[in-house]
């Protein structure tokens, strides 16, 4: 009865051997892969990714899809830029007031996502897809398109400030995604958002607030743009409209690759971190065994398809849209 | 002409049909009848190609076939008008009738509509529907779609040589009397091109219509009477007509009810279209059922209760507080249970565990401030899997692969371990083998023991007559007859049905 082999078993472990495979693969080819420093340029690379798929995580398990993220992560983290200047541009001199704002505003724009969603009736792919571009759009109106810098060397520690040979940054995101996993299984939100993609009509029938369950998930999902939004800002030390770019792709991408279900009800937090860690992986595996860039998406683009064919069972699905 | 002889079929834990003869000539219409699970849609669904049959000959002209599938029936002539419309609303009427067979308007990969059109208006014409082939579909009255779909299967007729059975799934279940009248008017008329098989509740109309009515009752092939040959209450005796056993149904456990201690008061509820001016009380330690066919208004009933519709008029109470805003959570707190009829969908969400589906309707009990304690929730749920046990390796183990009886127990025990003392129960024994119905039963009058009401809408009259205390008869959503259900003194199937239909 107990098979090792069961297709339940290696849809449950294949992200986590797709992961083990593609670091030895990428061993084998240039040992130079496998070495503390490249690990530590991976760990920094996804570090924002993680946090921004981590808040889609919570929407895709629900079964809804957001497609914010970018436009979230680049006001935020413009808006951040502003106001730590503001706030005296150091951290010791008060600018630390910056980031519990940032995470409100963050929330903030999660909430106006659900509510447009759940109170308009209006498809969450759509509704978020529109919230993403005012984002963007705010972001530029703000900045009128320039770059906005930070310097300073206690906020930016986040990066340059190493244990055992990582940045701290990589420090906060474990330390969040850990916080990530608790709401997700001890939590009652947590537990709601996989009632709800598992079965809306049933949740609803069990006396869940399902509408306030779907708005909860848009503000979760918004605190951890946020936080993605700052860590952009720690990367690079500055900020500009277009801080969000790419982060749609990448993190949709890692959440599917790592084994969460589209349609909801299955999946979770360290789906989503091996998914994360595998794309990190191949965008890395690929300038060190010296690829063209340019091959990079096309291959992420296959990967999508392949994760998705081995990771799901697709015939519980009557049919797909 | 069409027979199927000794056909056999067999689901996990169920007999459904039982070496079964049916046989149709050319131009007969014959009608199909039997209580909800008697296996009248396991026999259509053998007839028109959905089930392949474990056993017996399905016979063509004396020819013998097998069907893989409804399209290959239909290629033999036989063709099915589905009881859930089967048109797709957002097409036209015409792109309906030939969908999948657009190929022969097809030239150099274009659709030449104006042909698709005439056609379409040929076939319509069969059913005497003078409408336009290019209206949208959605736009059209149930009774207008009912002879589309009639006109789409006969289609058949050109496309095929020989016979036409055509099987009809409770064709007038949406119609009004006028057009029920109509209907029956062309399906005579049709008898010229084609055979029927008419499967209907509404016993007078199958008696009007058919020329010889197949009864079916566990399975089984009981009878086959001619038209005229019986009356409706000789067909309906035949319909139901076994012992019912008194220990089955847990009768010796049938406690009189508390009548001083009121948990729900209905009063002159109504939701129009549904229910009208419904009133009953549910006492502690009852169990209430409400009977009638498809549609007459028990589930509705239950919804109201449950907050899922808000009624227009009337006043409904739990335990003497009136309550004014309808939903599901309101109800929940209140101490109403549910558990619905459709399990996979409204019971238990597959994908979670036992212990996280038996906290899912009160989780607020095990957390603070939305922390869960999901120690107390495994412990419970262990305590449940013991109490009524259910086979499950663990609390850990995945919904989804339990078995019916067993989702069911995880159902209830979702309700009282939350302290529920109201239970709504639609069809709680639905598609169970008789060993898990059993089980359901005994846990009907523990429930009872423990002071629950219970209000239960029953898969068969006999279920209903052998649990309840009271049963209210209910037709077309209105209330029609109560009766007192007390050990020894219970009514028959016959005073039931009499007021049903």
């Amino acid at each position: 009865m107990q098979r090792i082999l069961s297709r339940e078993n290696v849809i449950r472990w294949a992200p986590l051997l797709v992961l083990v495979g593609l670091i030895i693969l990428f061993t084998a080819i240039n040992p130079a892969f496998f070495s503390q420093r490249n690990f530590a340029r991976i760990a920094i690379a996804a570090a924002p990714a993680l946090m921004v798929a981590i808040g889609v995580t919570f929407i895709i398990v629900m079964g809804s899809i957001d497609l914010s993220m970018e436009g979230t992560v680049g006001l935020t983290a413009v808006l951040f830029c502003f106001a730590f200047l503001a706030t005296g541009g150091t951290l010791a001199a008060g600018a630390w007031v910056a980031v519990p704002l940032i995470l409100v505003l963050g929330a903030i724009i999660g909430l106006v996502n659900g509510l447009v969603h759940v109170k308009l009736r209006i498809p969450s792919f759509m509704a978020s897809l529109a919230i993403g571009f005012v984002g963007t759009g705010a972001a530029v109106l703000i900045t009128g398109g320039d770059i906005v810098k930070i310097n300073d060397d206690t906020f930016r520690a986040l990066l340059t400030w190493r244990i055992a040979g990582f940045p701290l940054m990589v420090y906060v995101v474990a330390v969040l995604a850990l916080l990530a996993w608790f709401i997700q299984s001890h939590t009652i939100l947590g537990r709601n958002f996989y009632a709800v993609g598992g079965g809306e009509e049933l949740a609803h029938a069990s006396g869940l607030n399902v509408r306030r369950v779907r708005i909860l998930g848009f503000v979760l999902a918004g605190v951890f743009y946020a936080v993605a939004g700052i860590l952009q800002v720690a990367k690079l030390g500055q900020a500009e409209s277009v801080s969000g770019a790419n982060f749609m792709f990448i993190s949709i991408t890692s959440v599917v690759v790592g084994g969460v279900a589209l349609w909801g009800g299955i999946g979770g937090i360290w789906n989503t971190v091996v998914g994360v860690l595998i794309v990190n992986v191949i965008n890395n595996g690929m300038v060190v065994i010296g690829l063209p860039d340019y091959l990079q998406d096309g291959m992420l683009g296959l990967l999508v398809i392949v994760a998705v064919v081995l990771s799901t069972d697709r015939r519980s699905v009557s049919f797909v849209k | 002409m069409y027979q199927l002889k000794a056909v056999d079929k067999r689901f996990p834990g169920v007999h459904a049909l039982k070496t079964v003869d049916f046989e149709i000539s050319r131009g007969e219409i014959v009608g199909l009848v039997g209580e909800n699970g008697a296996g009248k849609s396991t026999l259509m669904k053998v007839i028109y190609g959905a089930y392949q049959p474990d056993g017996g000959t399905i016979a063509i002209d004396g020819k013998s076939v097998r069907f893989q599938n409804p399209r290959q029936a239909m290629e033999k002539g036989i063709g099915m008008v589905f009881q859930e419309q089967s048109l797709i609303p957002n097409l036209t009427v015409m792109e309906n009738i030939f969908l999948g067979y657009e190929q022969q308007f097809v030239r150099l990969g274009v659709i030449n509509w104006k042909a698709m059109s005439d056609a379409a208006k040929k076939q319509l014409a069969k059913v005497k529907l003078d409408i336009d082939p290019a209206t949208v579909t959605s736009a059209l009255s149930f009774a207008q779609r009912q002879l589309v779909e009639l006109a789409k299967v006969l289609t058949l007729e050109e496309r095929i040589d020989g016979d036409l059975v055509i099987l009809l799934d409770e064709p007038t279940s949406v119609l009004a009397e006028d057009e029920v009248k109509m209907l029956f008017t062309i399906v005579r008329d049709l008898t010229k091109r084609a055979s029927f098989i008419f499967v209907s509740h509404r016993m007078d109309e199958v008696m009007e219509l058919s020329d010889r009515i197949y009864v079916m009752k566990d399975g089984a092939v009981v009878d086959v009477v001619a038209h005229g040959a019986a009356t409706v209450e000789q067909i309906q005796h035949k319909m139901v007509g076994r012992s019912v056993d008194r220990e089955y149904y847990r009768e010796q456990r049938q406690k009189p009810y508390d009548a001083s201690m009121v948990l729900l008061e209905m009063d002159g509820i109504s939701l129009p279209g549904r229910i009208k001016d419904i009133s009953l009380k549910l006492h502690a330690g009852e169990v209430l059922c409400l009977v009638g066919t498809e549609g007459a208004g028990r589930e509705a009933i239950l919804r109201t209760i449950y907050g899922m519709r808000t009624p227009v008029s009337g006043t409904l109470k739990i335990k003497g507080n009136r309550i004014t805003a309808f939903n599901p959570r309101a109800a929940v707190a209140a101490g109403v249970g549910y558990v619905p009829r459709e399990r996979k969908v409204e019971g238990i969400v597959a994908g979670m565990t036992v212990y996280e589906n038996m906290t899912l309707s009160q989780m607020g009990r095990y957390a603070r401030a939305g922390v869960l304690n999901v120690a107390a929730e495994k412990t419970l749920a262990r305590d449940w899997i013991a109490r009524l046990s259910i086979k499950a390796h663990s609390e850990y183990a995945d919904c989804g692969n339990l078995s019916g009886g067993n989702q069911q127990k995880v159902v209830l025990s979702k309700w009282r371990s939350g302290g529920s003392d109201i239970m709504l129960l639609d069809h709680p024994t639905r598609g169970l083998d008789i060993g898990a119905k059993e089980d359901v039963y005994e846990m009907i009058r523990d429930m009872s023991d423990d002071g629950i009401g219970v209000i239960l809408v029953a898969d068969t009259l006999e279920e209903a007559i052998g649990l309840s205390h009271n049963i209210i008869v209910l037709k077309d959503g209105v209330i029609q007859q109560r009766f007192e259900c007390k050990p020894g003194a219970k009514p028959t199937l016959y005073d039931l049905l009499h007021y049903m239909i």
